[in-house]
C-alpha cells in the first residue's frame, strides 16, 4: 500500500522534473516529410588572432621608426608622417581599439580579479610604449598614438598658457589615472574607454554627446595644443615618468646650445625649459628653508587627500551597478513593483536573494572605501611634490625639451641654427 | 675682452656642470633601473594569467531577459547584436511568437501583425503545418522582441548573439556595462558563439 503511494509521488516527481526541464520545448521537434533540409546558424569568425599580433609588429615598427627621425635624421617632416600613418592605422582601421591607454585598465582587472586575465596583446600593448619611453622619451606620443596624431594635426595658433593654470590641469590626468584604476580594479567599469572622446571620430559613429566632446576637444586644440594629451591622458602620466628618466632624449640641438633664444617659443606645449638666470644666492638658501618646509608638508597632504577620498568612496561606489542596485532597492523598497525598471525587474526574476545582493554590494563598497583611500594619499603625494618642485632650481644654461613634458613632437628641432 | 671673460665664465661653469653631471646622470640610472624593474614587475604578474589567444564579448541566451538594450547601448548602429535563430530547437509552428504579435491571426502577416519592428523576419512554408522562419541580419537590430515573443509562447529557438564580423571587439562592451541579466561576458575567441542547441549552460 505505502509502496504504491510511493510510486504515484515518485511518478509525479519525475513529471514535474522533465516538466521544468522541457518548459521551452512547448513544441516537438517536427519531422519533416518534404525533404526539407533545416539550416544551421551562421557563426562569422572574429578578426584573426595572429592580425593582433600584426598589430603588435606595426607598433614597433612605428616606435622604432620615430626613434629614428629623432635621433638619426632629426626630421619634424618624417615624425609627422609616420603619426600620419598611425591615425589611419590605429584610428579609423582599426577603430581606435587596442590602445595603450585604454589597456592600463586591463592591467589593473588582471592584478585585481582572479578570474580574468588579459590577452597578451594588449599587455604588449601597455608594456612597450613605456620601456621605449625609459630609453627614447615619449616616442609613442610622438607618432604611435591616434589620439596625438588626430590633436597634433590641427594644432594651428598654440597660445602660451599661464604656467598655474598648467600646473593645476595638470594634476587632472594624475586623477584620472586613479580613478580609471580604481574602477577597473574593483571590475565596475572601463572609464578611459567610455570617455575616450576621439573613438568616436574613429569610428564615425558614437552618441551624440560624444562626437560633441571629441569636436571640442579639437577645436580647442587649435589654441591649446593636444589639450587632452596633456591634461587628461592617465597613459601620459606613465610615460612622464618613464620620459623623465629616459636613457637618450630629443634635443633641440644637434650639437651645442648658443642660447640664441629661436626656439624659446617653438613648442606649442611650453615644454621646452628655458635657462633662468635670475636666481640670486640669497633666493637659494630662502630656497632650502622652504624646499624643507614644503617636504614635511607632504604628509599632510597625503593625509588631507586620503580623508577626502575616504569621504568620497560612499559617492565613487555608486557608479558601481550591483552597488547602485542595492542602494536603490533598500532606499525605494516601492520601485520592486515597477516594471519599467529593468534592472530590478531582472534582479527579481533572477532569484537573487537581497541579502546576497546586498552583501555583494558591500563588498564591492569596501574594495571601493581602501581604493579611494588610496587615491585620495596618492593624489596628495603628487600635489605635494608638484609643490616642491617649484622651489627645485637645477642650474641650466641650454635651452632643452622637459624630458617629463615633452612629447617628441621635433617642432623645435627646426627652429635651431646650430649645423651639426 | 668680454669674449675672454665669457668663455673663462663658460670653462667654471662647464667643470661644475660635469660634477653635477655625474651625480645627475647616476640618479638617472637608478631611477631608470627602478622604473624598468617595476614595469617589468607588473608585467610579469600580467602575464602569468594572460590568455595567448585573446577574448571576445558574447551573450549567454540563458542569462538574457531580452531587455531591448542590445539594440540601443552598442557602439556600432546598428547593433553587432543580431537575433539566431537555432532551427535545431524551433518547432516551425504556424502561429510564431517570435514572428507575430500576441493575438494575431496567422493568416495575416501584414506588417502591423509582425512583432519585429524592421520587418527582418520572414516566414516561408515548408509543409503542413510548419513553417521557416529566416533572419535577416542586415535588417535586424538585436532589439530583442521576437526573442521575448519566441521565448514566452514557443521553443525560445531565437536569441541574441554579438556577430563578430560586425563587433569591434571593444575593450569594455558598452552593452555589457548595462546589460540588466549579466548576460553579455568575454570567452575565448576560438570558442566566440553560446548558440542555443549547440551550448549547455550547465557546462
Ligand atoms: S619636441 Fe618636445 S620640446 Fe620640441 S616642440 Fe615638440 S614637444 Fe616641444
Ligand atoms: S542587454 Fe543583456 S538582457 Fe538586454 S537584450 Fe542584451 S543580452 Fe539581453
Ligand atoms: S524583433 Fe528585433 S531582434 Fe528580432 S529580428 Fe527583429 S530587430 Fe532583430
Ligand atoms: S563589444 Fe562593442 S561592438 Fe561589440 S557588441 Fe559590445 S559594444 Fe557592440
Amino acid at each position: 500500500m505505502r509502496n504504491k503511494y510511493l510510486r504515484i509521488i515518485l511518478l509525479l516527481l519525475s513529471l514535474i522534473i522533465t516538466g521544468e526541464l522541457t518548459a521551452q520545448n512547448r513544441f516537438p521537434k517536427p519531422e519533416f516529410e518534404s525533404g526539407y533540409v533545416q539550416p544551421s546558424p551562421t557563426t562569422p569568425e572574429p578578426r584573426a588572432f595572429a592580425m593582433e599580433y600584426f598589430d603588435v609588429f606595426i607598433l614597433i615598427a612605428v616606435l622604432l621608426l620615430i626613434s629614428y627621425f629623432i635621433f638619426r635624421k632629426r626630421s619634424r617632416r618624417g615624425i609627422l608622417w609616420t603619426s600620419v600613418f598611425s591615425l589611419i592605422y590605429f584610428g579609423f582601421y582599426r577603430n581606435g581599439c587596442i590602445c595603450s591607454i585604454g589597456a592600463i585598465q586591463n592591467v589593473t582587472l588582471t592584478l585585481a580579479d582572479p578570474n580574468y586575465g588579459m590577452s597578451v596583446v594588449a599587455l604588449l600593448f601597455f608594456i612597450l610604449p613605456l620601456v621605449f619611453a625609459l630609453y627614447t622619451g615619449r616616442t609613442f606620443c610622438a607618432g604611435a598614438c591616434p589620439l596625438g596624431a588626430i590633436q597634433d594635426l590641427v594644432v594651428h595658433k598654440p597660445i602660451k598658457l599661464p604656467v598655474a593654470l598648467q600646473r593645476g590641469l595638470g594634476m587632472i590626468p594624475y586623477l584620472y589615472l586613479g580613478l580609471a584604476v580604481l574602477y577597473a580594479a574593483t571590475g565596475t567599469d572601463f572609464i578611459i574607454c567610455r570617455y575616450d572622446p576621439f573613438v568616436g571620430i574613429f569610428r564615425m559613429d558614437a552618441p551624440f554627446t560624444m562626437i560633441v566632446l571629441g569636436i571640442g576637444f579639437l577645436l580647442v586644440g587649435i589654441f591649446v595644443a593636444r589639450p587632452y594629451c596633456r591634461f587628461f591622458c592617465p597613459y601620459g602620466v606613465l610615460l612622464n615618468w618613464m620620459s623623465s628618466f629616459s636613457r637618450w632624449h630629443l634635443t633641440i640641438t644637434p650639437s651645442e646650445c648658443v642660447s640664441c633664444k629661436l626656439c624659446e617659443n617653438s613648442c606649442p606645449f611650453d615644454a621646452i625649459d628655458i635657462p633662468d638666470h635670475s636666481i640670486q644666492k640669497k633666493d637659494v638658501s630662502k630656497n632650502v628653508k622652504r624646499f624643507l618646509i614644503f617636504t614635511l608638508l607632504i604628509p599632510i597632504w597625503m593625509a588631507l587627500g586620503a580623508w577626502v577620498g575616504h569621504q568620497s568612496h560612499v559617492f565613487l561606489s555608486k557608479g558601481n551597478s550591483q552597488v547602485y542596485l542595492a542602494e536603490l532597492l533598500i532606499s525605494h523598497p516601492e520601485l520592486k513593483s515597477d516594471i519599467d525598471n529593468l534592472d530590478i525587474q531582472a534582479f527579481l526574476a533572477s532569484g537573487k536573494s537581497m541579502d546576497v545582493l546586498v552583501e555583494e554590494a558591500s563588498l564591492i563598497r569596501n574594495k571601493f572605501r581602501i581604493g579611494s583611500w588610496i587615491l585620495g594619499a596618492f593624489i596628495g603625494l603628487v600635489f605635494g611634490i608638484k609643490l616642491l618642485k617649484q622651489f627645485v632650481y637645477r642650474k641650466k644654461e641650454d635651452y632643452e625639451p622637459n624630458k617629463g613634458e615633452c612629447l617628441s613632437c621635433g617642432r623645435c628641432m627646426d627652429y635651431c641654427p646650430v649645423e651639426s | 675682452m668680454d669674449h675672454a671673460v665669457c668663455l673663462r665664465l663658460r670653462n667654471k661653469g662647464d667643470m661644475k656642470k660635469k660634477s653635477n653631471f655625474n651625480r645627475r646622470e647616476f640618479i638617472q640610472n637608478g631611477m631608470r633601473l627602478t622604473l624598468l624593474v617595476a614595469v617589468g614587475g607588473v608585467s610579469g604578474l600580467s602575464v602569468i594569467k594572460a590568455t595567448g589567444k585573446g577574448d571576445v564579448w558574447q551573450i549567454d541566451p540563458y542569462k538574457c531577459t531580452q531587455c531591448g538594450r542590445c539594440a540601443t547601448e552598442c557602439v556600432m548602429t546598428p547593433s553587432a547584436v543580431k537575433c539566431i535563430h537555432a532551427y535545431d530547437v524551433c518547432g516551425y509552428c504556424d502561429l510564431c511568437g517570435g514572428y507575430l504579435k500576441p493575438g494575431s491571426n496567422a493568416r495575416s502577416t501584414a506588417a502591423e501583425n509582425q512583432l519585429c519592428p524592421t520587418a527582418a523576419i520572414t516566414r516561408k512554408f515548408i509543409e503542413e503545418p510548419y513553417f521557416e522562419y529566416v533572419i535577416d541580419e542586415d535588417l535586424c537590430i538585436g532589439c530583442a522582441k521576437c526573442v521575448k515573443g519566441c521565448d514566452s509562447f514557443g521553443n525560445s529557438s531565437l536569441h541574441l548573439q554579438i556577430r563578430h564580423d560586425l563587433c569591434l571587439n571593444c575593450n569594455q562592451c558598452s552593452i555589457a556595462r548595462v546589460c540588466p541579466g549579466d548576460a553579455i561576458s568575454r570567452v575565448p575567441a576560438d570558442q566566440p558563439y553560446m548558440i542555443k542547441g549547440q551550448y549547455n549552460p550547465q557546462e
